[in-house]
């Protein structure tokens, strides 16, 4: 049973983005949205915890803070609403990490 | 009534919360009594000042142009904290260019940003009437 684990909050002020990365399992997939995608800068210290984790970002929210391809790290799929959706569609459950 | 120093202290990314921009509109409020107005970036607030932010698709207003504006309000002072940007594998370049006109060396166009290390940081706050948190 696949879950697919979202996280919306920056990884520098909490600890939901490492704690869902730590209950990611095999065919879950992470989806970051609002300031979580922060997590994604090239450089940053929160990048590791991400890093080679099939993540997904949403677009919208890496534009609307300035986000350019250019300053993420490699492996990272951006998604748009619509991609949301289908991640949501395609896992059989989802999890929220507030 | 005799000036005082006041300094706004950002610790939040803007748009996962309403505290930046509640800051913004605090800071020009008390910019139009003519107080000495500071503002510092720490934490997460240096996201605030990312250059190149785009609301179109999250339906909200983007309010970073408005940083810009802050020289004509003289709010001339704006702290970045050294560390915190680093951390977030940011730098200067990463944040728009903040400037404003200094009327008394002809309208010199000078740097609003001065990036800091978080003991200079609190150096400057120690020098402070009034902090303001955000």
């Amino acid at each position: 049973m696949s879950i697919l684990h979202i996280v919306n909050k920056s990884p520098y002020e909490r600890n939901s983005v490492e704690r869902a990365v730590e209950y990611l399992r095999d065919g879950d997939r992470l989806l970051l949205i609002e300031d979580a995608v922060y997590a994604v800068i090239r450089g940053g210290k929160a990048a590791s915890l991400i890093d080679g984790r099939n993540a997904a970002v949403l677009g919208p929210d890496l534009a609307a803070r300035g986000i350019a391809e250019e300053k993420m790290i490699d492996g990272i799929e951006v998604v748009d609403y619509a991609g949301f959706v289908d991640l949501v569609e395609a896992c059989d459950k989802t999890q929220s990490w507030l | 009534m005799a000036t005082k120093k006041f300094m706004y202290v950002n610790r939040r990314a803007p748009y996962g919360t309403i505290y930046a921009w509640e800051a913004l509109e605090v800071v020009l409020i008390g910019a139009a009594f003519e107080q000495d107005v500071s503002l510092a970036f720490v934490d997460d607030g240096v996201f605030q000042l990312m250059k190149g932010q785009d609301t179109s698709g999250i339906d909200m207003k983007n309010f970073s142009p408005t940083y810009s504006a802050l020289g004509d309000y003289e709010v001339t002072k704006i702290y970045v904290e050294k560390e915190s940007l680093e951390e977030r594998g940011l730098t200067l370049d990463d944040l728009q260019h903040l400037v404003w006109e200094d009327e008394d060396d002809d309208w010199a166009e000078k740097d609003s940003i001065r990036l800091v290390s978080r003991a200079e940081l609190a150096e400057v706050f120690a020098g402070q009437d009034v902090m303001f948190n955000f």
